[in-house]
């Protein structure tokens, strides 16, 4: 069983696939990272000896940013985006889609659950 | 599609005049500009632009960390204040 950075132990796996549980980590990533520590990416997670292990491990560390970092890279580009008052920051302070998607409809990742608003029908009636 | 790299950002030359003036004279003041697009380049720094909305001028103080930004990010076209009607429909339906 291997366990690289962090909570991440994928078992019963290609080690191509199990390393894309790791955050940061997709297909590509896992595979360059397997052709630098020259393992095969078909071989399967639980068989990696920990030679191998400790080369993935190194080079998760010097070469790719994973996991808690990562997130708060991610989270400092948006809190500069905030600070600094910019369009992007300010759809971001109101959790509307950033990159200029329509809101009429849709957009429900960024809004969250539909808050009906009531009374629509009663204003047509009176005109 | 991005820009090309080839051409560089871009940056509008009559506003990049002006302030090429403030900076050799080492002046701060308003800049009057509609160029929104406007890349925000290392030297507009510390300076003020009045950015125009498209009804009027909001003064942008730019600082280090705008750089690589247009102009037009930091003054918004449309004002939005929640909808209408949802506390007017309350008081003259009840």
């Amino acid at each position: 069983m291997a366990r690289i950075s962090g909570i991440d132990l994928p078992k019963n796996k290609r080690a191509e696939i199990g390393l894309t549980y790791i955050f940061g980590i997709g297909r590509k990533t896992a595979l360059e990272i397997l052709k630098k520590a020259k393992i095969d990416p078909g071989k399967l997670n639980g068989s990696l000896n920990d030679e191998e292990v400790a080369k993935i491990r190194e080079i998760l560390q010097t070469e790719v940013k994973t996991e808690g970092s990562l997130r708060a890279e991610t989270q400092m580009n948006i809190k500069r985006l905030m600070d600094i008052n910019s369009y992007r920051g300010l759809r971001h302070r109101r959790g509307l889609p950033v990159r200029g998607q329509r809101t009429r409809t849709n957009s429900r990742t960024r809004k969250g659950k539909r808050k009906t608003v009531a009374g629509k029908k009663k204003a047509l009636e009176k005109k | 599609m991005s820009r090309s790299i080839k051409k560089g950002p871009y940056i509008d030359s009559r506003l990049m005049k002006k302030v090429d003036v403030l900076n050799k004279s080492n002046k701060k003041q308003l800049v009057k500009t509609w160029s929104r697009a406007c890349t925000i380049i290392p030297e507009f720094v510390g300076h003020t632009f009045a950015v125009h909305n498209g009804n009027k001028f909001i003064p942008v103080y730019v600082t280090e960390m705008m750089v690589g930004h247009k102009l037009g990010e930091f003054a918004p076209t449309r004002i939005f204040k929640g909808h209408p009607g949802i506390k007017k429909e309350e008081t003259t339906t009840a």
